[in-house]
């Protein structure tokens, strides 16, 4: 009953042959304080139903505010040209009250964070039944029946107890399927998916994209779905629209612009995949980081008349040996415990356990003596926004660590210190007395390595150090590490959740799940013949959506 | 919740106790006594008042018999007024202060939520511009120019109010102290709430609800301003407090009867036990105001648990 609903709309009859979405001249700009930016340049694209077109592109390329735009979302400093006609309908510059008959009706849209993109002050619910009040007019039971509907639909266990949940108690996944829930509560027939999955674990990832694969064969919608990820590109889409500096390069069949591209641009994306291997260090390598039965508990609440605390075992009894001129590479999902055990390994987080560093049990040593060795051993975050800090020059950034492990330095050979390590990392010397908010995310990256480098440590462990960068500055900063390891002898341990970096840059691999140690082997042997099953269904999730061909070609 | 409310309550204990030893031993510290100021007292008479509200006796003793009547609920006499005891003082003066005050946070509340959503919706528009001009000059202007001048255009010009006077509570005597009361609070208010309405209409599930269409209404009320509401909660438990606890401007601007003149006075006077009383009076406000600040929290906010 509750998807009997007349269409208050005429659109339906006029629909005809015409494409559902259909984007001509499209053309944003914003007004900033520093003058015009002009972020799509007149774009057209056309959206057939029971189609997916992927628009691609890195970002900054426009991907995002072209469909933005087009739903009437633009922030408040942006100026929209061109058509936006969905079935033939002219719906750019709609006034509002008209737009929102179409927004979430027929065109419902889905947001990378899903996170942050549910309200957190309402539950699952009440969010679920706003939509049907508003476009199907439900009543508040009626509303509730439905809701409990879409969410068994998404794939939400025991959907009639999770309508009472608010956001912050389901998991990512289950958010992001919520989402998707809301967006289809009106039945659309265009979804736009703004890298909806992006902010997600892999083999989440790949029940979301099912899940979306699913439900499209089953209400014929058309999806324009934007990723950066070309193999999720491949793997979902029918049409692929290749989008940089605010302009279409290149368009047409996924399967002839990803595997025969016709414009540069799309070559060096597909080029930008991480590759390469990398081989194991000499047998009688020294061993620089050891490590037995490390063990992290975190102590979550608790006090007086609340009760014992919450006891998180983030690290169960992990071991690694870290030879010189070794990469291990630590993968694993969010909550894994793959970080933690990086920053146990540092006595960043105090652990259990034994740690040895050069030979020299860690556990023994007082503040000065862990002092000295914390200069041997760096991290680099994954962050490379919120780790640099806003208010000091770059060169003062690079250089605080030389401060502390050798305060006699003048300033002099402390700046000429500077120099050489950002020459290092290939960053210009003469922009040292910038701030970091002057720099793009990878040449923040290389500021953030650089502040590592200038102590000439032995050990770097690089804690997701491309997960935020697009792919072809992502290669750019691989090949910088592994210039550097052969040029300074570094052993690396390098934490991410993609299995492709990995693979390119490591020589052993450590999986974790649950903070426990769930296989570990050289890079390749892994890769190619994993033994857990949990290994195998990661493998799967991000190599099954991601290159087939790529993989053939290894 | 009912466990968290009792531990709060129970914390508050050695709070009021740390708070009420502090200023017994404090307030001695400062030269003379409440009977040092008045001229030609003879130190006979002196003596014997000092006797009758045992001022003689050693200061731990006095410390320790304070405690005993606090915790029997008697604040004691007042030095400076032999007449009433400090409970009599405020169980007349209490309720015109909070009636005051309750009356300027209410508004303060309404107007300055209202100017600060219209200012966030209309951000560096001339209404915005307009709001922000008012909420500057709100809280730069001091009362002590603001209750003059009301008293001198609508008072003594106009003459459509009393100058000043309690009236015994008439509608009319209070416009002009909780008007001056207010201001700089709805000043206040508006800017928080301006800012925290730009805040919330910024954050991602915003986006979320106009994508689905749910326009105007759902958007600004249902999802912004309930997050927006969050400063102001915290903003609005102290400022309760303050102004409940009634203010030395406006009651002695406007010869109001209420309590806020007293903390000033009966510190100038060294009324010991008055002060004693004002110090317990407004450290409870603070105590009762932030818990239910708290609470409150937790009722806006789910992610907020106290358990």
């Amino acid at each position: 009953m509750a998807d009997e609903m007349p269409s208050d709309l005429d659109i339906d009859a006029a629909a005809g042959d015409a494409p559902l979405l259909e984007l001509t001249g499209l053309d944003v700009r914003f007004d900033t304080p520093d003058g015009e930016i002009h972020a799509v340049r007149g774009i057209d694209l056309a959206l057939n139903p029971g189609e997916t077109l992927a628009v691609v592109g890195e970002s900054g390329s426009g991907k995002s505010q072209t469909m933005m735009a087009a739903m009437g979302l633009l922030a408040r400093n942006g100026r929209v040209a061109g058509s936006v006609r969905y079935r033939g309908r002219e719906i750019l510059g709609l006034p509002s009250r008209a737009l929102d008959e179409i927004r979430g009706a027929r065109i419902a849209m889905i947001f990378q964070e899903p996170m942050t993109s549910l309200d957190p002050l309402y539950t699952i619910g009440s969010q679920l039944a706003e939509p049907l009040a508003r476009h199907k007019r439900l009543g508040a039971r009626a509303a509730r029946e439905r809701a409990v509907e879409l969410l068994a639909l998404v794939g939400i266990p025991d959907p009639e107890r999770r309508l009472r949940a608010y956001p912050h108690e389901l998991s990512g996944g289950q958010r992001q399927r919520v989402m998707i829930a809301m967006a289809l509560a009106a039945e659309p027939d265009v979804l736009i998916a703004d890298e909806p999955t992006t902010a997600l674990d892999v083999t989440v990832q790949a029940q979301i994209i099912e899940l979306l694969r699913s439900l499209q064969r089953r209400f014929r919608m058309g999806i324009v779905f934007i990723t950066h990820d070309l193999g999720l590109a491949r793997h979902f889409a029918d049409r692929v629209a290749v989008m940089r500096y605010g302009q279409v390069v290149e368009e047409g069949p996924a399967s002839q612009v990803l595997s025969r591209p016709a414009h540069d641009y799309t070559r060096m994306l597909l080029a930008s995949e991480p590759s390469g291997t990398k081989a194991p260090p000499p047998e009688d390598a020294p061993v620089v980081l050891e490590a037995q039965g490390l063990d992290v508990t975190f102590h979550i609440g608790g006090g007086w008349l609340a009760g014992p605390p919450l006891e998180i075992h983030a690290v169960d009894r992990v071991s690694l040996t870290l030879k010189r001129g070794q990469t291990i590479g630590i993968v694993g999902e969010s909550g894994s415990g793959k970080s933690t055990l990086g920053r146990a390994l540092i006595r960043l987080i105090d652990g259990k356990g034994d740690i040895r560093l050069f030979g020299r049990p860690v556990g023994e040593l007082d503040a000065a003596g862990l002092r000295a060795l914390r200069r041997q051993v760096q991290i680099v975050f994954q962050d490379p926004y919120g780790s640099l800090s806003p208010r000091m020059t770059v060169g003062e950034i690079v250089s605080e660590g030389l401060r502390v492990h050798e305060p006699e330095l003048d300033a002099r050979s402390r700046e000429r210190q500077v120099i050489a390590a950002l020459e290092d990392v290939t960053l210009d010397p003469a922009l040292r007395n910038r701030y970091p908010h002057e720099f793009s995310g990878g040449q923040r990256q290389r500021i953030a390595i650089a502040r590592a480098l200038i102590l000439k440590p032995r050990v770097l462990v690089l804690d997701e150090p491309t997960s935020a960068l697009d792919r072809s500055v992502q290669k750019g900063i691989v090949e910088l590490l592994r210039r550097l390891q052969r040029e300074h002898g570094l052993s690396y341990l390098f934490i991410s959740h993609d299995l492709s970096v990995v693979r390119a840059l490591s020589d052993w691999i450590m999986v974790m799940r649950r903070g426990q140690l769930v296989e570990a082997g050289p890079t390749e042997d892994v890769y190619e013949a994993p033994a857990a099953a949990y290994t195998r269904e990661l493998i799967a999730a991000a190599y099954g959506l991601s290159d087939r061909e790529q993989a053939g070609r290894r | 919740m009912i466990r968290y409310v009792l531990r709060r309550l129970l914390t508050a204990i050695p709070t009021l106790f740390l708070i009420v030893t502090l200023s017994f031993f404090l307030l001695r510290v400062a030269p003379g006594g409440p009977f040092s100021q008045e001229r030609g007292l003879s130190p006979e008479v002196k003596a014997n008042l000092e006797r009758v509200y045992q001022l003689d006796a050693p200061l731990w003793r006095q410390y320790l018999n304070y405690l005993a009547d606090l915790l029997h609920g008697n604040f004691g006499p007042s030095y400076n007024l032999p007449d009433f005891t400090v409970a009599d003082l405020f169980r007349v003066g209490l309720p015109v202060s909070v009636q005051l005050g309750a009356s300027a946070l209410i508004l303060a509340l309404v107007l300055g939520s209202v100017l600060g959503i219209v200012a966030a919706l209309r951000q560096n528009r001339a209404g915005d511009y307009a709001v922000v001009a008012l909420a500057t000059a709100g809280s730069t202007i001091p009362t002590f120019v603001i209750a003059p001048l009301y008293q001198l255009v609508f008072a003594l010009t106009l003459a459509w109010v009393p100058v000043a006077g309690w009236g015994g509570g008439a509608f009319i005597n209070k416009i002009g102290p909780v008007l001056t009361l207010a201001l700089p609070q709805i000043a206040i208010v508006a800017r928080l709430m301006r800012g925290a309405m730009i805040e919330a209409l910024r954050a991602n599930h915003i986006r979320t609800a106009r994508a689905l269409g749910l326009g105007g209404w759902s958007v600004v009320v249902r999802h912004a301003l309930r997050g927006a509401l969050l400063p102001i909660i915290s903003y609005a438990g102290p400022a309760a407090a303050a102004l409940l606890t009634g203010s030395v401007v406006v009651e002695t601007v406007f010869a109001i009867p209420g309590v806020g003149r007293y903390f000033v006075d009966a510190a100038l006077n060294r009324d010991y036990t008055l002060v004693m009383g004002t110090v317990v009076v407004i450290a409870v406000f603070v105590i009762v105001f932030n818990l239910i600040v708290d609470l409150l929290y937790a009722l806006v906010d789910p992610r907020v648990r106290y358990d």
